[in-house]
């Protein structure tokens, strides 16, 4: 009675129990896909996680400012390169990437036991693999677009008219957004039946390098025995190929390669493209539903 | 006035099973268990392979029964798994750390996957790992920690959505005597200072002795006995006697008396049938000139429960 009571006393305060919200279904799900999209870079990751896709990024952009110095100083009319065969050209980049980054995506929670940690917690295991392949494919359209976005912003930057931008653009953004769909697939895929990070990177660029190998030399013996009609579907081996033969076909993209003309063989291409990505997808799916809690 | 008790009532049983079986082929490894789990500290005890872990996931819905039911927080395992795990922690038996992320970005990104929004993940990740006695580390790559520290970032990782209930597979498995003492003193806290109730599973009795209220035992996938550990380890008729020395005449001497007498090392073993018999024990001891050391009453162990061949396993074996 009487005692004031004291005043800007500092309390050990001790266990706080949480009130607060919690996430349904679908905010998990996408803080997954921004945390694994995160990773994929190597960001709230050690330094040395950060050095491949950081240098891959780096170089799969090079080239682009070197077009844009390059048409600025020649003052040329036109790009030196097009937008469209930018991704063909560098696909062994981005194939490091892919078999770099989709081990650290997915290998790693399999071999430290990561994964029952996961499915302890409200996630399925259908969510973490959609969402591991939506931050793949996200972190390759990151890799893919960003170059094409300098070559644009470059082509603006040195006074070429925007109209004949915009098309061969779109075209390559949109193959851009495709392919890494299929690598993300491929590449997850692949990445998860070991849980040997060194496996899986051996793994996943041998598969990319051999369809690619296979596309190329099939594809070049169909065209030096003059069997030019068929060399065009050796396109469907390889997923650049792939994308590259839907871009011309369907968007008539510029190529450098026997493309498929026209609508239909273009859809038969898009519609290669797009089963690879379902099949990878439900394999993924059927790979986890094998995956033990501990 | 009307009362509608069920709109403030918690249900008391956090954890209820009705002849939970669970079959994998022709192995049983859970087997028609029935049994009922309030609040508190409860040990799960049982040999390796008993059944302990496919029981916790069970409870976790991450396997389906083959048979009979499981409710947990009143929710049905079959089919409210997600909304269950929302509310339960568990740390696993086993590794589960990736080597090249800190502490605070792993139980951040697991904080987020139990459903906290980002700010809060980020705070209750901080609060956690330092109750869980983990403090500049955490911001080090976990390749680096001690079994100590793995053990008390699996620990925070479990608890830092403030679940109700936390499940623990083995908490002390590997760690050395003090880092052992530190992890039950955790367990303590978690259920006396944060509230939280805590299934803690073992195959070393001695430590659910020291921290549970009650045990759960099961041995093959069936239930052996669930009670509280006072029940466990009341006190039993055996007084044990430590003289300074000569403890072979004094037994002599008391056995002369009528009492059954047994000689283990230093200590004597006598059994009493009622408490006149404490008098007689300190008047020989009186006698002889001998020195009391100790006067006391025998506990009965957990180890007990599993029968002679199981007790030379346990800590406190005789």
């Amino acid at each position: 009675m009487g005692v004031e009571p004291p005043t800007g006393v500092i309390h050990d305060i001790g266990y706080r129990r949480y009130g607060g919200g919690r996430a349904g279904a679908g905010d998990i799900r996408r803080a997954l896909v921004v945390d694994s999209l995160r990773a994929a870079f190597g960001l709230g990751r050690s330094a040395r996680s950060k050095v491949m896709p950081m240098t891959l990024l780096a170089v799969m952009c090079l080239p682009a400012a070197v077009i844009v110095a390059g048409t600025a100083l020649t003052g040329a009319d036109e790009l030196v390169g097009t937008y469209s065969t930018y991704l063909f050209n560098l696909q062994l980049v981005v194939s490091v990437f892919v078999a770099a980054q989709a081990p650290a995506l997915v290998s790693k929670d399999l071999r430290f036991g990561v994964m029952g940690l996961y499915f302890s917690r409200p996630l399925t295991r259908s969510d973490y693999v959609v969402g591991k392949f939506t931050a793949m494919t996200a972190a390759l359209l990151v890799l893919t677009a960003t170059p094409l976005l300098i070559l644009f912003l470059g082509a603006l930057a040195v006074g070429l008219p925007i109209g004949e931008q915009v098309p061969d653009l779109a075209a390559a953004l949109a193959g851009a957004g495709l392919a890494s769909a299929i690598l993300a697939g491929l590449g997850l895929l692949v990445a998860a039946l070991t849980p040997r990070r060194g496996f899986a990177v051996a793994a996943v660029i041998a598969v990319l390098m051999v369809l690619a190998g296979v596309q190329g030399v099939s594809q070049t013996i169909a065209v030096e025995s003059g069997m030019d009609d068929a060399a065009v579907w050796y396109g469907l081996l390889s997923p650049y190929t792939l994308v590259d033969g839907a871009q011309s076909g369907l968007l008539g993209a510029p190529s450098v390669l026997p493309v498929p003309t026209g609508a239909a063989a273009g859809t038969v291409f898009v519609a290669v493209s797009l089963l690879l990505v379902v099949g990878s997808v439900l394999a993924l799916l059927r790979r986890y539903r094998s995956v033990s809690v501990s | 006035m009307p009362v509608h008790p069920t709109t403030t009532t918690q249900p008391t049983a956090l954890i209820v099973t009705q002849a939970l079986t669970k079959q994998f082929g022709a192995v049983t490894a859970v087997s028609d268990l029935t049994v009922e789990i309030g609040t508190g500290i409860i040990g799960l005890v049982g040999a390796n392979g008993a059944g302990k872990s496919t029981l916790i996931k069970l409870l976790l819905g991450l396997l389906s029964p083959s048979a009979g039911q499981a409710r947990v927080l009143d929710m049905d395992v079959t089919v409210d798994g997600p909304a269950i795990r929302a509310l339960v922690g568990y740390m696993p038996e086993h590794d589960c750390l990736p080597p090249d992320v800190t502490a605070t970005e792993f139980v951040v990104h697991m904080a987020r996957m139990s459903g906290l929004p980002a700010t809060a993940a980020r705070e209750r990740t901080a609060d956690t790992l330092r109750h869980v006695g983990l403090h500049e580390e955490r911001y080090r790559p976990m390749g680096g920690y001690s079994t100590g520290m793995r053990q008390r970032v699996k620990l925070a990782q479990a608890l830092v959505h403030d679940p109700r209930l936390v499940f623990l597979d083995e908490p002390t498995n590997g760690l050395d005597p003090t880092g052992r003492d530190d992890m039950l003193g955790l367990v303590e806290r978690i259920h006396g200072e944060f509230g939280i109730s805590v299934l803690v599973t073992s195959h070393l009795l001695g430590e659910l002795e020291r921290v549970c209220d009650h045990v759960v035992v099961i041995d093959g996938g069936r239930l052996l006995r669930a009670s509280t550990t006072a029940e466990v380890t009341a006190a039993s008729q055996v007084m044990v006697v430590e003289v300074d020395e000569q403890p072979d005449d004094l037994a002599q001497e008391l056995a002369h008396l009528g009492l059954a007498v047994r000689v283990v090392g230093r200590q004597l073993e006598v059994v009493l049938t009622d408490d006149s018999g404490l008098d007689v024990v300190r008047d020989r001891v009186a006698t002889a000139g001998l020195g009391l050391v100790r006067l006391e009453r025998r506990r009965h162990r957990m180890s007990e429960l599993f029968g002679d061949a199981e007790a030379g396993r346990s800590t406190n074996g005789r």
